[in-house]
C-alpha cells in the first residue's frame, strides 16, 4: 500500500468493481427467470390451488425450523423433498402427520401434532409433490435424502 | 466520549449483550434437544427454539450495529447526532417488538401467532430466519428507516469520512434487501431465489462492508495509524468482499431448481470469497503491529485482531470447505453447513460487535479504558468464547464428515435418525463445549462489574 496506489484508485475501483458485478449479477438473475419455467413447475402452482395452500401450512407450521427442503432449513429432521418417495406413498406421509404423539416420544426427536384436518394434509401433500418435481440438478444425492 | 450524543449507544449496547445471553440460553437447549430428543417438548419444540436462537442473534446484531453507529459517526463526523431523542425512541421500540415478538413465539402455537398478526394478508411467516410476524417486520423497517435518517443527517451536516461512507453504504443496503423478505410467491423456486437476496446478501455483503468499516474506526483508535493508510485497506476490503460475495450468492442457487450454469459461477466466486476475510486479517495485523502509540484498552486491541481471524477461519476457510459444487452436492444440508454458520457468524458479526463494545464502553462510562483487572476478566471470556467456537464448529464438522458419509456416499446409505444416533458422541461433546461458551459469556458480563475503573480515567 504504498504511494502509487492512492486512496482515489481505491475508490474508483470500488465503485467500479461493484458496479460492474452487481449488474453482472443481475443480468444472470434475468437470465435465469427466463429459463425457470422450465424448470420450475409453475404450471402446477398455478393449476393447482392445493400447492399454494399447502406451501402456506408448510409455513405456518414453520416446518423450516426442523426439516430441510431442497437443502435448506434446519438440520435436526430428514429432507422432505422426497419424502413421498422415501416413505412410498402419499397416504404414508400423511399417516406419520397425523399419527404424531401429543407428548412426543419419551427421550426421541418428536414431530409435535399439528391436528391437521384432512384438507389440510392433502394440501401438505400437494406442496410436497410439487417440491419433488422441481428440477434441482439431481439433489438429493439418494433416497435418504 | 468527544460528543454528548455518543451516549446513546450505551443502551444498544447493553440490549445487544443481553440478547445475546438469550440466544446462548437458546442455543443450549437445541443443543441438549439434539441428544435428548424430547427435553421441553411439547411445551418448546426444536423449531420454535431455533427460532428464538437465531432471531435473537439477529435481533442483538442489529442492536449492535446501530449501537456502532450512533457511537462512531457523529466523531467520524465531527458533530453531534441528529437526533439523539429518535434515537432512544427507536431504541424502545425496537427492544419492545422484539421482546414481544420472542414472547409471541414461545406462548403461541407458531400457526396461531401467524393468524393473529396478519399473515393472511401478507403471507411473509415460517421461513428459515424471516419468521418474523409481519408487524415485527414492519417494526424492523420503521426503526431502521428512522435510524439511517438520523445517521445520514448527521454525516451530511458534518465530515463525509471513508468510514462513515462505507458504514452508510453498507447500513443502507440492510434495509433494502431486506424488502425481499416481505416477496414470498407460492412458486417455491422463486421463493427461494429472493429469500437469499436477504439472507445472503446481507451476511456475505452489506454486513461485510458494516464490519470492515468498524473495524477500520476502532483500528485508527486503537493503533493511531494514520488515516489516509486506513481507509485505503478498507476500500480494498470492501472492494474484494462485493465482487466476490455478490456473485457468490450462486453458490445458493446450485440445488434449488435454478439453472446449472450457477455451479460454476457459484464455485468460481464463492470460492474467492476468503480474500476479503484475509485482507481484513492481514490488515488487522499489520496495522497494530505498526502502531504509533500504546492504547490502554488491551481487551479491544484483542477483539480487533481475534475477529479479523476467526471471521477468515469461520466465513472464509469453512465457508470454502463446502462451497465448490461438487463437494456441495454431497454437503449441502447437513452438519458441515452448521458448522460453518457457528463459527462465521460468531468470528465475524459477535466479535466485531464486541470489538466496538469493548473499545466504546469503557468510554461510554467515562474512562480511556477499564482497570487492569476487567480487561484480563474480559480476555479470558474472549479465550474461553473463542476456544469453545472453534471447538463446536470442529465436533459438528467431524459430525457433518460422518453424516454425510453414511447417509449420502456410503454403498448402504443410512436413515437420516439412524445416521442421527451414530454421531451423537460428536453432539454431546459439541453440548459440553457450548457450556464452556456459556461459562465465558458469563466471564465477559463478569467483566463489567470488576475492577473500579478507577487507574485509566479520561483525558
Amino acid at each position: 500500500m504504498n504511494g502509487a496506489f492512492t486512496k482515489s484508485m481505491a475508490r474508483n475501483i470500488f465503485y467500479g468493481g461493484t458496479v460492474f458485478f452487481f449488474l453482472l449479477f443481475l443480468a444472470l438473475s434475468f437470465d435465469t427467470h427466463q429459463q425457470l419455467p422450465k424448470r420450475d413447475m409453475r404450471q402446477t402452482v398455478a393449476s393447482d390451488p392445493k400447492v399454494v395452500a399447502g406451501k402456506k401450512i408448510w409455513e405456518t407450521r414453520n416446518c423450516v425450523g426442523c426439516h430441510t427442503l431442497l437443502g435448506e432449513g434446519a438440520y435436526f429432521a430428514p429432507e422432505l423433498s422426497n419424502v413421498i418417495k422415501r416413505l412410498g406413498s402419499e397416504e404414508a406421509v400423511k399417516d406419520f402427520i397425523k399419527l404424531r404423539p401429543e407428548t412426543g416420544i419419551p427421550g426421541r426427536r418428536s414431530m409435535p401434532q399439528f391436528n391437521l384436518t384432512d384438507k389440510e394434509l392433502d394440501d401438505v401433500v400437494a406442496f410436497l409433490r410439487y417440491v419433488n418435481t422441481i428440477n434441482a440438478a439431481n439433489w438429493p444425492p439418494n433416497i435418504k435424502g | 466520549m468527544q460528543y454528548k450524543s455518543q451516549a446513546v449507544a450505551k443502551p444498544y449496547f447493553i440490549a445487544a449483550i443481553g440478547l445475546f445471553v438469550g440466544q446462548i440460553l437458546f442455543g443450549l437447549i437445541l443443543g441438549t434437544q439434539y441428544l435428548i430428543g424430547d427435553f421441553l417438548f411439547p411445551a418448546i419444540p426444536f423449531n420454535i427454539a431455533r427460532m428464538v436462537h437465531t432471531n435473537l442473534l439477529i435481533v442483538w446484531l442489529l442492536f449492535g450495529f446501530m449501537g456502532a453507529a450512533y457511537y462512531l459517526i457523529p466523531e467520524e463526523s465531527e458533530n453531534e447526532l441528529f437526533s439523539p431523542k429518535l434515537a432512544l425512541v427507536m431504541f424502545w421500540i425496537f427492544l419492545v417488538a422484539g421482546a414481544l415478538t420472542i414472547v409471541g413465539y414461545l406462548a403461541l402455537p407458531y400457526a396461531t401467532l401467524a393468524k393473529l398478526t396478519g399473515n393472511d394478508l401478507l403471507e411473509t411467516m415460517g421461513r428459515e430466519f424471516l419468521e418474523q410476524p409481519l408487524p415485527t417486520k414492519v417494526g424492523i423497517v420503521i426503526v431502521a428507516l428512522a435510524f439511517l435518517f438520523n445517521i445520514t443527517m448527521t454525516v451530511l451536516k458534518g465530515k463525509k469520512t471513508v468510514i462513515s461512507l462505507i458504514l452508510l453504504l453498507g447500513l443502507w443496503g440492510l434495509a433494502v434487501f431486506f424488502l425481499f423478505s416481505f416477496y414470498n410467491p407460492g412458486n417455491l423456486v422463486v421463493d427461494k431465489f429472493f429469500w437469499w437476496w436477504t439472507v445472503h446478501l446481507w451476511v456475505e455483503g452489506v454486513w461485510e462492508l458494516i464490519m470492515a468499516a468498524i473495524l477500520a474506526f476502532v483500528l485508527i483508535k486503537v493503533t493511531g495509524i494514520d488515516r489516509e493508510v486506513i481507509e485505503k485497506w478498507l476500500y480494498v476490503i470492501v472492494t474484494l468482499a462485493l465482487i466476490t460475495g455478490i456473485v457468490g450468492t450462486g453458490h445458493h442457487y446450485y440445488w434449488i431448481g435454478t439453472p446449472e450454469y450457477w455451479q460454476w459461477w457459484g464455485s468460481i466466486f464463492s470460492a474467492l470469497e476468503p480474500i476479503p476475510f484475509f485482507a481484513m486479517t492481514i490488515f488487522a495485523f499489520n496495522m497494530v503491529n505498526r502502531r504509533r502509540r500504546d492504547h490502554p484498552n488491551r481487551a479491544a486491541v484483542l477483539w480487533a485482531l481475534g475477529t479479523g481471524v476467526m471471521a477468515f477461519l469461520g466465513a472464509g476457510v469453512w465457508g470454502f470447505l463446502h462451497t465448490l459444487a461438487p463437494v456441495n452436492f454431497y454437503t449441502h444440508g447437513s452438519q458441515i453447513t452448521a458448522a460453518h454458520g457457528h463459527m462465521a457468524f460468531y468470528g465475524a458479526y459477535v466479535m466485531i460487535n464486541l470489538t466496538i463494545i469493548s473499545y466504546a464502553m469503557p468510554i461510554l462510562r467515562g474512562r480511556a479504558a477499564n482497570d487492569n483487572k476487567s480487561q484480563v476478566v474480559e480476555m479470558w471470556a474472549f479465550w474461553l468464547m473463542t476456544v469453545s467456537i472453534v471447538f463446536i464448529t470442529l465436533f459438528l464438522t467431524a459430525a457433518g464428515i460422518l453424516q454425510v458419509w453414511l447417509q449420502r456416499i456410503s454403498d448402504t446409505p443410512m436413515d437420516f435418525m439412524v445416521v442421527q444416533s451414530q454421531i451423537a458422541p460428536f453432539y454431546w461433546m459439541r453440548l459440553v463445549t457450548g457450556v464452556i461458551f456459556l461459562v465465558g459469556l458469563v466471564v465477559y458480563l463478569a467483566s463489567f462489574f470488576v475492577g473500579g475503573g478507577k487507574e485509566e480515567r479520561a483525558a
